[in-house]
């Protein structure tokens, strides 16, 4: 075991976990934060994405001592503009269904919001095909996000 | 059913569970074992002095090139040498989970799924994900799946189609780029590739000293 620091959502965190633990369980069990998702473990689902200093990363695959002193943005510390805009377009479009993976969707679709503002469907299909949803509510997830981006514009 | 049947029956079952538990285990555990432990590969590389006895000085280049290609065609180098957009992975070199693509620079589509999204700095076998710190796919021009040896050897030699190095450049690169000897220390789960990276840019080297002829296929 080991102590770790670790600047999540603006705020200092202690933890004290081995250096191999996943990031995503120092967030859910040292933080206490819970809407970052396990699903796979082997970053295969998209579940557990925050953000390492503004880019996408899976909190599952990554050991939290290569933290350092990055800062890591979780779905509770969401507060960018894309951001807004698109738990926004989710609540209008009633984009969950269970709801599991969401936290990870939205991470996803922010990221890419505030790279391309003006995603086409391909570009959706690129950023957003690591994030599984066994509801399948990837129809919705796109129209949502062609809804935040034009929510965006201007 | 009076409860003592219920008992009885209910000690049954849970005997016949535990007896195919016991006899199921060993292999579940042995498959899970193989993709948490490092791997060896049995197959070792022809030292150079092994064709000092070929005379023919281009023959000699086209076997050392040969024994290299056994590297060079190992799926750890070919995953990340597509010949489409999307890189491939695993020993069957299956198309890579989830879809990525090169995207500029080789590191992922932009506001996509970068490489840095999943692969770090270094292995993390504890979700089975490898890493390097120059983790990222090769050029469209550097592609090697779906070619043969003799052209893979013709494309690495032609500057307009290996980054720009000559000969010397190129046998470095083999030698001692971090990210090429990744593929000797590919993390658990993953065959390394054949010998070492030290033997390797020996063959490259040796090669190159004996003219750089290529096999012709």
């Amino acid at each position: 075991m080991a102590a770790f620091t670790l600047k999540i959502n603006g705020q200092n965190h202690s933890v004290d976990v081995d250096p191999d633990t996943p990031l995503l369980w120092a967030i859910r069990d040292g933080a206490g934060l819970m809407g970052t998702k396990y699903g796979c473990g082997v970053a295969q689902c998209g579940a557990c994405t925050v953000y390492l200093d503004g880019q996408t990363v899976r909190s599952c695959a990554l050991p939290v001592s290569a933290v350092g002193k990055s800062e890591v943005i979780t779905i509770e510390g969401l507060d960018s503009k894309e951001g807004k805009a698109v738990q926004t377009a989710w609540v209008a479009l009633d984009v969950p269904q269970c709801g599991y993976c969401q936290s990870g969707q939205i991470m996803s679709a922010a990221a890419l919001l505030g790279i391309n503002p003006q995603p086409t469907d391909r570009d959706i299909d690129l950023a957003m095909n690591g994030n599984i949803c066994r509801c399948a509510t990837y129809v919705r997830i796109r129209a949502a996000i062609h809804g935040a981006a034009k929510s965006l514009e201007g | 059913m009076s409860a003592p049947k219920r008992t009885l029956l209910a000690l049954v079952a849970g005997s016949i569970a535990t007896s195919l538990l016991a006899f199921a285990e060993p292999h579940f555990r042995s498959v899970a074992d193989a993709a948490s432990e490092p791997m060896t590969n049995p197959q070792a590389l022809k030292p150079v002095s092994e064709f000092g006895n070929i005379k023919d000085q281009n023959d000699r280049a086209v076997a050392l090139f040969q024994e290299a290609g056994r590297v060079i065609q190992s799926p750890r180098c070919m995953n990340c040498h597509p010949a489409t957009e999307r890189p491939t992975q695993t020993d069957k070199m299956l198309p890579h989970q989830p879809l990525v693509i090169r995207g500029e620079g080789g590191v992922g589509a932009a506001g996509g799924l970068v490489c840095s999204t999943c692969h770090r700095e270094t292995n993390f076998d504890a979700a089975g994900v490898p890493g390097n710190p120059k983790w990222s796919l090769a050029p469209s021009e550097m592609a090697w799946q779906e070619k043969s040896l003799g052209q893979i050897c013709v494309q690495i030699k032609d500057k307009q189609r290996n980054g720009g190095k000559d000969i010397a450049e190129l046998v470095k690169h083999m030698a001692e780029d971090e990210l090429v000897g990744w593929g000797w220390n590919p993390g658990a789960g993953r065959m390394p590739a054949p010998g070492t990276q030290k033997q390797f840019g020996e063959l490259i080297k040796a090669w190159a000293d004996a003219g750089a002829a290529c096999p012709k296929s």
